[in-house]
């Protein structure tokens, strides 16, 4: 099997995702076409030869349905040959893409493709696209269906985080999302998004908090108390992790993955696809692996599918030099450093979603290319790449530095 | 076309509205027979073809009630249907049959409301189930505004769900949240409730019901149900919406919560909903209708249609009360002892118009036991609104006095003074130098045997005893204690009064902790084990819940009390000698006793800490009874579960195998009623009849094999294994 290369990562600034955030006023459409033509610009490409474009989107109705991917490679420009195809795995789906793309590629049947994702959650709204696994009672009972952040709050009671440690995570985020900006480590992935006139509406990632510390988050009251006591999901639960006396709640909004707008893109192709377009390859995409896990839990899919795709690639954990674990909930990430004895340094170094927010189907090809960029700043090799997701289920890629 | 009614009576006015009277001949409450449903079939037929006939007015001809819904032996007959047609050579054929037999009444109810002619129906009284579900098929509902006049869909609460219809219209009709809610707890509703949810159309005066019907047929345009026009909305919206992403998670949620997933019929009520609204009315019947046909098939469904259905009113009928005894008729009893379980005694005997004498040393405590019972009786009445009247009645019917001589004229006397062998056997003989030679004596026990207690008498066969749960207003069931002496007699006054009392009365020949104890006592010692086992006190708790226990053992230990738990094991290690208690149990609760003063809830300090206006919470130091600590995720959750329940059924085949019990009705209702056995399984017994008795004994091999002796299968379900028997056949 030949190998496929990632020649280019592209990232819109992430908005926040409300009314009164900068990217609210642009469509996911816009956002999506954005990233796609940024893609064009940037590399000496002929785009009509696209063989996809493959963009993960998690609430794909209203404005972002009917396969946004298609109609975004349109208003691109990259000609009528070129399809696409929106796909959802949840909070995975960008990275998803990436590993679709990816396959296609290896298994010889593509040269060159887009993957990547968008999300304008001001817009199009978290939920909004309904599904039968909250609402359906025939999966929501046996799948102990709960809101995300009431699970969050079951892995860090079952796995030992109280709010102090939730929150010093939380502050750790916010403080390397900082300093990331600050030595503008993410300048080469960043493309601003401008309106028709070509004026910037948003350079940066503008849910960040930088003077956030435990004192300040130490105001905020717990998000999901109410909802799980009142809702019954406290007691389902318990009754899926009935070793647990009660739910220690210990998220809120500061701790949690900011709601925000974005978009991202990654180029890939073929040894052959690099050669023919000049390109230089930045990565090789090593493995990705997909696992299904405990839907109570429902966020530690990322330790599930770390160890499986560890075992298929035939690396182990210290193979890995850089971990880029989705900070979906600040419970996410202890937990998955604690199952593996991570050295938290190598975790998330330039912060994450609960800094800069986490546009659900954008997020995996985003932080696939703030590990790439990484990479290539500290000149290490590998960089794993993994998400939470609903329902119980883990995304991983491992990358390597070319 | 002439109609020969039995069930019915059909009379036209002057004004072309047809009076169709629900009237069973014989009995008290209209109930629904095959025979109903074919009479009603013929009767929509007529008021179809007859030109003279504008509009159909359905109501009762019993004074005080509209009917209760289905007959026991329409639903038992389905239910056998359904086990049988599983099991049938033409399986096929034999489902169809049964999807086909069990939705006639839907069939029925959509016929009556798309015939062309309106139909409204009267209500007063009860009505409920199929009765009710026929009223929703009707456009319109008048209902009077007695207390005494109650709607609803209670069919969840025997292990099937509303199959005529009821789950598509509710919440077509009410909002969704208040519909599912309203079947999924099957709650009846007083009228204001019902019209609040829009399920009724007017509650008028009882005297009004039927000119308001009549008015509303005469002025109706059109006989087409809401859900037929084009114009039709939900009340909460479609489901794919934003209400219906606020309801729909969360009534799963809420219907784990309250169920453990245990009910096959709730989550199918909530299936039927969610699916059917999603479609037409008359694909929602005909999903309605093959979810309600499976729910039949199930264990769950014939178990508790056998216990909390059939074999309840059995025994409160007198299926075990010795016939050859007439009726007694009590007009005065006396309580000795006013303590907190005889207050209790006297105030519910007096809200069933008993004269209560009750007794004390001193006149002050017999006082405050009045005052004790007056308040109970007051909380009782707290929602009527004849309360003053009724309470005040009842309360004055308290006789409280130190005079042993004003038991004189008492027809029974429950001595209920504290458990101490003496001071009972001292009270009974006062009692019994003072009653009537003919009144009968009972003592209110939970521990000693009564056969001991009667030594001393004079008349023992005029003796038994009532073993009330407390608290008695709450609890369902007494245990009637029969000695080795007392007379048929006896047990049929017990019987007599346990009714007027409203409680279910089993019978329980005498021995050492009766029958519901010995069950609860092995279920606590369980927990207690798999504490020092090294399972988490939390996983036990909540293993017992979703087991459907209503209380964990740890909790349940914490309510009855741990230093009573430790006078028990000492009083039984004194009886029957060391081997008779379980050492480790012995160790742990000494611990708790001695060491630490925690005697459960009555002191604040238990297995759970108590701190007032907070939850309690399991002691965070009982670790120090667990040697190791075993991984959560690597426990058999349904093993714990079982284990809970099996040591139970264990005992309770164990009373059946001793003789202790004598019908396997008693020891599922005892079960049920007396300390909250799994409802879902009929019962102890009807388990194990339903997981087979074979597959019960393979698993407690089992469990005897890692944990000992307490799990071995007594003789009683060898024998029914090996000659493939039942408790019930």
């Amino acid at each position: 099997m030949r190998d496929a290369f990632i020649y280019d990562h592209v990232r819109t600034p992430r908005g926040r995702g409300k009314p009164d955030g900068a990217l609210h006023e642009v469509t996911a459409l816009a956002l999506a076409a954005h990233v796609l033509k940024a893609i064009k610009t940037r590399n000496p490409i002929d785009p009509a030869l696209v063989d996809d474009v493959v963009l993960g989107c998690v609430d794909p109705v209203g404005e972002a349905g009917g396969d946004i991917a298609r109609a975004a490679a349109l208003v691109a420009g990259y000609g009528l040959t070129v399809p696409g195809v929106q796909i959802n795995r949840f909070c995975a789906s960008g990275l998803d893409a990436v590993n679709f793309a990816a396959s296609q590629i290896m298994a010889g049947q593509q040269e060159l493709a887009i993957a990547g994702g968008v999300e304008s959650m001001s817009r199009v709204g978290i939920g909004a696209s309904g599904g039968a696994w909250a609402a359906d009672p025939s999966i929501a009972i046996q799948a102990y269906f709960m809101p995300q952040g009431i699970s969050a709050d079951l892995i860090a009671t079952k796995y030992g985080f109280d709010r102090e440690a939730v929150d010093l995570y939380a502050t750790e985020s916010q403080k390397r999302a900082a300093k990331a900006w600050g030595e503008s480590r993410f300048t080469n992935s960043i493309s601003p998004v401008t309106d028709v006139n070509g004026l910037v509406l948003l350079d940066h990632d503008e849910h960040m908090r930088p003077a956030t510390s435990v004192e300040t988050l130490s105001a905020l009251k717990p998000s999901f108390a109410t909802l799980a006591e009142q809702a019954g999901f406290g007691a389902v639960a318990l009754q899926a992790h009935p070793e647990i006396e009660f739910i220690n709640h210990v998220h809120h909004a500061g701790n949690s993955s900011g709601i925000v707008d974005g978009a991202a893109a990654v180029l890939i192709g073929s040894q052959e696809a690099g050669k023919r377009w000049g390109l230089k390859p930045r990565a090789r995409i090593r493995a990705f692996a997909n696992i299904g896990s405990d839907p109570a839990l429902m966020l530690t899919g990322p330790v599930d599918v770390t160890k499986k795709l560890l075992k298929t690639a035939g690396l182990s954990i210290a193979d890995i030099d850089l971990f880029e674990v989705n900070e979906a909930f600040a419970s996410v990430v202890l937990r998955y450093m604690q199952a593996f004895d991570l050295d938290p340094t190598k975790v998330n170094p330039n912060g994450g979603a609960i800094a800069m927010g986490h546009p659900l189907g954008a997020t995996g090809a985003m932080i696939l290319g703030t590990a790439l960029d990484e990479l290539e700043r500290t000149q290490k090799s590998k960089a794993l790449i993994t998400l939470c997701i609903g329902a119980g289920m883990g995304t991983a890629t491992v990358i390597e530095r070319i | 076309m002439s109609l020969a009614l039995t069930q019915f009576k059909l009379d036209i006015d002057q004004d072309g509205i047809a009076h169709l009277i629900w009237d069973i001949p014989g009995k008290s409450m209209n109930v629904f027979i095959e025979k109903t449903l074919d009479e009603l079939d013929q009767v929509i037929d007529y008021v179809v073809k007859t030109d003279a006939i504008k509009g159909c007015l359905i109501r009762s001809g019993k004074a005080d009630s509209f009917s209760g819904g289905a007959d026991i032996e329409m639903i038992n007959h389905l239910i056998d249907q359904a086990q049988n047609a599983q099991k049938s050579p033409q399986q096929v054929q034999a489902v169809l049959k049964l999807v086909e037999d069990a939705s006639r009444m839907s069939r029925l109810y959509r016929k009556l409301e798309t015939c062309g002619k309106i139909f409204a129906m009267a209500i007063n009284g009860i009505c409920v189930g199929g009765a009710f579900e026929l009223a929703l098929a009707c456009h319109y509902r008048v209902v009077s505004d007695g207390p005494n006049t109650k709607v609803g869909l209670p069919e969840i609460k025997i292990g099937i769900f509303p199959g005529a219809g009821g789950t598509q219209r509710v919440p077509r009709l009410a909002p969704t949240a208040d519909a599912l809610l309203m079947m999924l707890k099957g709650e009846l509703l007083p009228s204001e409730t019902a019209l609040k949810h829009n399920l009724v159309h007017a509650v008028v005066p009882k005297d009004q019901i039927v000119t308001k019907a009549k008015e509303l047929i005469l002025s109706a345009g059109s006989a087409v149900q809401p859900w037929d026009r084009e114009s039709f909305k939900l009340p909460s919206g479609p489901v794919y919406s934003k209400t219906g992403m606020m309801i729909w998670p969360m009534a799963s949620a809420l219907c784990r919560k309250d169920t453990y997933d245990n009910y096959p019929a709730a989550r199918a009520l909530l299936q039927a909903v969610y699916e059917g609204l999603q479609v037409s009315i008359d694909l929602g019947l005909k999903i309605e209708s093959r979810l309600f046909a499976s729910i039949l098939k199930t264990t769950a469904a014939k178990s508790m249609v056998r216990s909390l259905f059939v074999s309840t009113q059995a025994l409160n009928k007198g299926a075990r009360r010795p016939s050859t005894v007439v009726k007694s008729n009590l007009k005065k009893i006396g309580v000795v002892g006013t303590g907190f379980m005889g207050a209790g005694i006297a105030a519910v005997s007096a809200m069933a118009g008993l004269t209560v004498v009750m007794i004390d040393r001193t006149v002050e405590l017999a006082e405050k036991g009045r005052d004790t019972a007056a308040a109970t009786i007051g909380s009782r009445y707290k929602k009527s609104p004849s309360a003053s009247e009724d309470q005040l009645a009842a309360t004055n019917r308290l006789i409280p006095t130190d005079d042993y001589a004003a038991l004189a004229d008492c027809d029974l006397i429950i001595e209920a003074v504290f458990e101490d062998p003496d001071l009972k056997a001292k009270t009974l003989a006062a009692i019994e130098e003072h009653k009537n030679p003919e009144a009968i004596l009972a003592s209110n026990t939970s521990t000693l045997p009564i056969s001991g207690l009667a030594q001393t008498l004079k008349a023992k066969s005029e003796f038994l005893g009532i073993h009330f749960f407390s608290p008695v207003e709450k609890m369902r069931l007494v245990e009637l204690i029969k000695g080795k002496d007392t007379s048929d007699r006896a047990l049929a006054i017990g019987f007599d009064y346990s009714r007027m009392i409203n409680k279910t009365p089993i019978i329980v020949n005498d021995a050492r902790g009766f029958f519901a104890n010995r069950c609860v006592l092995n279920y606590i010692l369980e927990g207690h084990l798999m504490l020092a086992e090294g399972i988490p006190p939390a996983m036990i708790e909540n293993a017992a819940r979703m087991a459907g226990m209503p209380v964990g053992p740890l909790s349940l230990s914490d309510e009855i009390a741990l230093d009573l738990i430790h006078r028990i094991i000492r009083a039984t290690q004194a009886a029957l000698g060391a081997t008779a208690i379980n050492p480790v149990q012995a160790e742990i609760i000494s611990t708790m006793v001695e060491t630490h003063q925690r005697f459960g809830r009555k002191n604040g300090k238990g297995f759970y800490d108590y701190t007032p206006g907070a939850p309690k919470r399991l002691w965070t130091s009982l670790s120090q009874f667990q040697k190791i600590h075993l991984e959560p995720d690597q426990l058999d959750i349904d093993q714990i579960k079982f284990r809970l329940l099996a040591t139970q059924a264990l005992e309770a085949a164990r009373t059946m195998d001793e003789k202790i019990v004598e019908d396997p009705r008693e020891a599922d209702i005892g079960a049920i009623l007396g300390f909250g056995f799994a409802p879902f399984t009929g019962g102890p017994l009807s388990m194990i009849d339903g997981m087979g008795v074979d597959l019960f004994n393979h698993k407690c091999d089992a469990l005897k094999a890692l944990y000992g002796e307490r799990f071995n299968v007594p003789k009683l379900l060898r024998d029914m294994e090996t000659r493939k028997s039942h408790f019930y056949n």
